[in-house]
């Protein structure tokens, strides 16, 4: 996506200039320290795809890419991601086209009501790009540990980790 | 959460200069990876006045030292360290315990100084509407009456039974790992051991730093830990909770299969990592056998006293000692991953 909607809240005070890739796009914005990136990105820049769970970093659903890895957004201040390349639920896909594991998850029926979903599918992008870069495969259980940090209240975990299973056994390995 | 002053350093003197300045204040905090400070700051329990942010200075790298140690910087990230190739080789029992911590999410976030500096997870320090005399000192302790399943059953005073919730920081115990500060008045190296406090009376205080010091890095003594270890971590549920009780083992044995150095610590049972020096020599120049195990972990846990919700602790922690020093002693660490105790 090429341009992001940025509501202006730059009278508020303290607020400090604030320089971001989000999703391929350049966005420069005036935010107060005490902003989390996870309200940013949902109360500033419309990206509401990133969910708002518990707000204190223990279930997951505002994971998000931070230069390529994932993080919590609700426990980092978005002062302190000046610089970085951010990646949401929304960056994923391209031309309108759902990516490998969003139609994995819904191949699989691997949500209920979906709340986790994003922060499910940005864990299991980077789990799916490590597995390939090292060359490796990964057991059921190094699944279900690698995504111990995004809770399913509807305990749809089964259906999720055979969704992250299935796209790394359709992945090309490294000579292939 | 509460209003600050932020301010974001470009080196180490710059950001010791801004704690400085500020510590008359009162409220002054370092901001790292965030994952504690900032929740703890949603919580209303910390309400800086100023946070310096230092996640611009030059302390992320995980570099060889000229004695042939390794220097862990403060801002490298838990994920990384626990991922870097020398600590995986030569110090895996670190590994194992970071990455039986948290979450990915987490640890991506998380630093090792930051690590070290994390505060309990004690729910009386979290819940601004009991007393606890860390959070508030002379309110009294919520935890003492109340529920303390998670508790201390070694080390705590009259005034705090909180424990220390860090897993990296049980394995640097048994590394005897360095940690390197930086304050107004220079530079100085503290001993593991020495990092964390006891509550005593002062349970508001975790640990040596003085006001302004900077964590900049932990050094990691030479070695090549990687023959005889394990991090056994039991907790109430496979993944992301905190120790019940935790146990960090590394060892060495001769050509006659004897222990020449035995290091045990242990995690979730007090204030700081739990070492008792005088059980460990009891295995030295012996073979490993249960006999002598089963005598460290009694001599370990001399001294340790239960809440009531908390005494199954002391015979959880007897047996996962002994547990421990035998899949350290055979050369078959636990798993993080495989659940099944090994």
């Amino acid at each position: 996506m090429g341009t992001l909607t940025v509501s202006s809240r730059d009278s508020e005070p303290g607020a400090i200039p604030l320089t971001l890739e989000v999703n391929g796009a350049a966005v420069s914005l005036p935010v107060a320290p005490h902003v989390t990136l996870l309200d940013l990105l949902r109360e500033r820049l419309q990206l509401t795809g990133t969910k708002k769970g518990c707000d204190h970093g223990q279930c997951g659903a505002c994971t998000v890419l931070v230069d390529g890895k994932p993080i919590n957004s609700c426990l980092k201040l978005a002062v302190t991601a000046d610089g970085a390349r951010v990646t949401t639920i929304e960056g994923l896909g391209a031309d309108g086209r759902l990516d490998v594991l969003q139609r994995a998850f819904i191949e699989h029926d691997a949500f209920q009501c979906g709340y986790c979903t994003p922060g499910q599918i940005c864990s299991a992008t980077v789990l799916v790009a490590e597995t390939i870069a090292k060359g490796g495969a990964l057991s059921r259980d190094e699944v279900r540990e690698y995504m111990s940090g995004n809770l399913c209240r509807c305990g749809a975990y089964p259906n999720i980790t055979d969704a992250v299973m299935d796209v790394l056994r359709r992945q090309p390995g490294p000579d292939a | 959460m509460n209003r600050f002053d932020y301010e974001r350093a470009a080196d180490v003197a710059q950001a010791i200069g801004l704690a400085d300045a500020a510590t008359d204040t009162g409220g002054v905090r370092f901001l790292a990876g965030g994952t504690n400070l900032v929740d703890l700051m949603k919580e209303d329990v910390e309400r800086p006045r100023t946070l310096i942010d230092v996640n611009r200075l030059p302390l992320r790298a995980i570099e060889a030292l000229a004695d042939g140690g390794l220097r862990l910087g403060a801002l490298a990230t838990n994920a990384d360290t626990a991922d870097h190739p020398v600590v995986r080789a030569r110090y895996p029992v670190l590994s194992s315990a970071i990455l039986s911590g948290a979450t990915r999410q987490l640890r991506n976030a998380a630093t090792n100084g930051g690590n070290l500096n994390q505060r309990t997870r004690c729910c009386y320090f979290y819940d601004t509407a009991t007393p606890c005399n860390k959070r508030a000192p002379g309110t009294g302790c919520g935890a003492r009456g109340g529920f303390t399943r998670m508790h201390a059953i070694l080390g705590a005073s009259e005034q705090c039974v909180a424990t220390n919730p860090s897993d990296m920081a049980v394995a640097l115990a048994v590394l005897d790992a360095r940690v390197r500060v930086t304050g107004p008045r220079g530079e100085r190296t503290i001993p593991l051991a020495d990092y964390f406090r006891l509550p005593g009376g002062e349970p508001g205080r975790d640990n040596d730093l003085a006001p302004a010091e900077l964590v900049t890095a932990v050094d990691l003594p030479p070695g090549d830990f990687s023959a005889h270890y394990t991090y056994l971590k039991l907790r109430d549920r496979l993944s992301y909770a905190f120790a019940l009780v935790s146990v960090a083992v590394v060892l060495a044995r001769d050509d006659a299969g004897r222990c020449t150095d035995v290091r045990v610590a242990l995690g979730g049972v007090a204030h700081k990592p739990w070492r008792v020096p005088e059980a460990e020599a009891l295995l030295r120049a012996n073979a490993p056998d249960r006999v002598l195990f089963e005598q460290v972990a009694a001599r370990m846990l001399a001294g340790a006293v239960g809440l009531g919700d908390n005494d199954f602790k002391i015979e959880l922690a007897r047996r996962a000692i002994v547990r421990a020093l035998e899949q350290a002693a055979s050369g078959r660490p636990q798993s993080h991953t495989d659940k099944r105790i090994a």
